[in-house]
């Protein structure tokens, strides 16, 4: 659920990014571009670095060179809009343990713009809505990637960053994440997604292969 | 001027000229010292109140006076080093570090045998300006063991930069809240409040040795850093060719 | 570029909701609330078993061994300020939100204080009893223990910062803020101390509410940068 007029045009792009950590790089003179409907897929092998592209992209990471833009406008200078346009689905889940997937994501809430679907709609979306009540410590691994999910689909934003989204997911749960990427992609949401997976949609791709 | 600055920060370049200037800041130094300690060792009159044992201030007041520079030089560098990413900015700020720490060392242990005639004891607590030097070693130990404790080089010096930045505004306030303390404590303090007052003969030496050791610190600061240099850099291209160069190339 | 679309939370909105997360979390486990407490009632037991309990010893080094002890049970509790945010990921998420980091880190900090800061406040007077302090002492002690320890949370927040995810951050994460944390133990101290000698304590309390202020206006910015660094 993607509105307003500024999703339909949006375009994040890359140029020549290069990135080192301590004396190894990990990757040279990247570059790429995604618009509204598009997704863009990285691939690599373990260690080749799509989490640090990814990182480097959403600004925990600095670059050696090279630029980021969102929208025409270098992310550097307009950190908070690119932040409030994107949200991040990272390897570690990001929820806390202790608490209610209910409670996780109503904290979530204030942390970037929300969409019209309720949380009730998203948790039937995911399949989980008999977990509500449970501390996030009490479901599975696979079970605790959807409470991820939910993030994504109750935010309101253009961009979707997932870094390796399948990871514990059943076959069921690796075709519920394409069906909503396919969604998020129809309504002009854009996504960026590492995986060492063969990915099928019916959508434009992109791929940049790092090595 | 910014052309030289530039060449400066370059780490090459600055390994080439470091040795050059380090021995024009030494032997000067030295010379100042040798003057300051002979001419204050015995040419400087006896104090009326405190006799021989006063002459410890001519190591005792350089090396405090250089363990605050120091740290300031930790904190400044360390800044640079943050703000403008400059890497040879990052390699003075820890070069720097474990040098202030020593002359930090020295001047309590300089302070503490100056005091054992003074205060009868090894250590005065109450006294303001050897508790503040305290509290500065332990921001200095700080600093250096959150440098030991990170791997990764580039995120030790922006984090010890950082701790430098927020130490050097506390520095500032231990000063003042340590000399508060010692007022309502009613301790002796070991240098008498009168600094310029006292005798010429007394005073020469004292300042050749300020200078002196201040020279000398900025001599052995640019060799560590060059070292640190060498050490960061060993991996790139320039450092092997120098390395496998033949004899007769510096 | 005018943004029609979807409303950006408010700027308070996401430190009001970190904060509330963070007590939600200490409510669930009320044993994080509890040691540093029981830590507290245990050191300023020490004393008097180690060094004599004498009425005269006691009223002389109630105020210092109070605020000692309330400084080492702030650094226990400001060690988990954000490794199990860290741990976990949220603290990833939070870097990337379009929430200012200094506010939401602000946010966690006053969580962190209503749940450590705050309740050795309230506990201070049951101990300072036993060291035989007067009522009107007691109330000084509390006040300046009140502004020290929200200077201790935030000075330690950024300690917190710059050790989360290091290998033994324990002991570094105190070699880093004991210095910082000496002026506010020796204004408070010995304010409590002038004020049990029954002469002016004014200054100190001043001094106190001062370096409250000022870290709360300067230190979120030097732990949210701190927190971007560890995170690299």
């Amino acid at each position: 659920m993607v509105t307003g007029p500024g999703a339909l045009t949006a375009r994040l792009s890359a140029e020549g990014l290069t990135l080192f950590r301590g004396d190894r790089c990990l990757f040279r003179n990247v570059s790429f571009a995604v618009r509204s409907g598009e997704l863009l897929i990285l691939e690599g092998s373990n260690g080749s670095g799509k989490t640090s592209l990814m990182k480097a992209l959403v600004g925990m990471l600095d670059l050696e060179n090279g630029v980021v833009s969102w929208n025409g406008k270098p992310v550097s200078e307009q950190r908070q809009v690119f932040h409030g346009a994107l949200v991040w689905t990272a390897h570690r889940v990001g929820l806390k343990a202790d608490l209610t997937p209910v409670e996780n994501l109503r904290y979530e809430a204030a942390l970037r713009p929300q969409g019209d679907d309720g949380l009730d709609k998203v948790f039937e979306r995911l399949e989980i809505s008999r977990l509500k009540p449970l501390p996030l410590r009490s479901l599975s691994a696979g079970q605790q990637r959807r409470v991820a999910l939910a993030r994504m689909l109750l935010a309101d934003v253009p961009l979707w960053l997932m870094d390796e989204p399948f990871t514990n997911l059943d076959r069921e749960g690796r075709a519920l994440v394409m069906d909503l990427v396919k969604e998020h992609l129809d309504e002009g949401g854009m996504c960026v997604m590492a995986a060492h997976q063969d990915v099928e949609i019916d959508a434009p791709v992109t791929k940049v292969v790092l090595r | 001027m910014w052309k030289w600055f530039h060449q400066l920060a370059s780490p090459p370049h600055f390994y080439r000229i470091a040795p050059a200037f380090s021995t024009w800041l030494l032997l000067p130094g030295l010379a100042l010292i040798a003057y300051g300690v002979y001419s204050g060792l015995f040419l400087a009159p006896m104090d009326y109140q405190q006799g021989d044992a006063f002459r410890i201030i001519y190591i005792h007041v350089p090396s405090a006076y250089l363990s605050l520079m120091a740290y300031m030089i930790v904190a400044v560098a360390g800044g640079i080093g943050l703000i403008w990413r400059m890497k040879l900015a990052h390699a003075v700020a820890a070069s720097a570090a474990p040098l202030g720490a020593w002359f930090t060392f020295l001047a309590l242990a300089t302070g503490s045998i100056w005091g054992r005639p003074m205060w009868g004891t090894w250590w005065e607590w109450a006294d303001p300006r050897m508790m503040s030097e305290l509290i500065l070693l332990f921001f200095y130990f700080g600093y250096m063991a959150l440098r030991a404790a990170i791997d990764d080089t580039a995120k030790a010096d922006k984090a010890s930069a950082l701790l430098a930045l927020v130490g050097v505004v506390n520095v500032i306030i231990v000063h003042y809240s340590v000399e508060w303390w010692s007022s309502l404590h009613q301790g002796q303090t070991i240098m008498a409040e009168g600094g310029p007052a006292m005798d010429p003969g007394m005073l020469y030496p004292l300042l050749a040795n300020i200078f002196g050791f201040t020279l000398l610190f900025g001599s052995l600061l640019l060799r560590r850093t060059r070292t640190e240099v060498l050490f960061r850099e060993r991996r790139t291209r320039w450092v092997k060719e120098m390395i496998l160069a033949p004899e007769g190339q510096s | 570029m005018t943004d029609q679309g979807p409303q950006m939370p408010g700027l308070l909105v996401g430190l009001v909701a970190v904060a509330r997360r963070d007590l939600l979390l200490a409510w669930k486990r009320p044993g994080d609330v509890l040691n540093p407490l029981f830590f507290f009632a245990m050191v300023c037991t020490l004393f008097p078993l180690a060094v004599g309990p004498s009425a005269e010893q006691l009223t002389f080094s109630g105020p210092g061994v109070l605020w000692v002890a309330a400084l080492l049970a702030m650094l226990i509790s400001l060690n988990s300020l954000f490794i199990s945010d860290f741990d976990d990921g949220s603290l990833e998420q939070l870097l990337v939100s379009p929430q200012p980091l200094p506010l939401v880190g602000l946010g966690k900090t006053a969580a962190h204080w209503l749940t450590s800061g705050l309740p050795l406040v309230l506990v201070s007077p049951i101990v300072a009893i036993t060291y035989r302090m007067p009522g009107d002492v007691v109330l000084v002690l509390m006040l300046t223990l009140t502004l020290g320890t929200i200077s201790l949370s935030l000075l330690g927040s950024i300690g917190a910062a710059l050790t989360v995810g290091l290998h033994r951050g324990t002991a570094l994460l105190s070699l880093l803020i004991l210095p910082l944390s000496m002026p506010v133990l020796i204004i408070g101290a010995n304010t409590v101390s002038l004020a049990a000698g029954n002469e002016t304590y004014s200054a100190g309390i001043w001094a106190l509410s001062a370096y409250a202020v000022g870290t709360l206006s300067l230190a979120p910015y030097a732990t949210a940068a701190a927190l971007r660094i560890s995170n690299e």
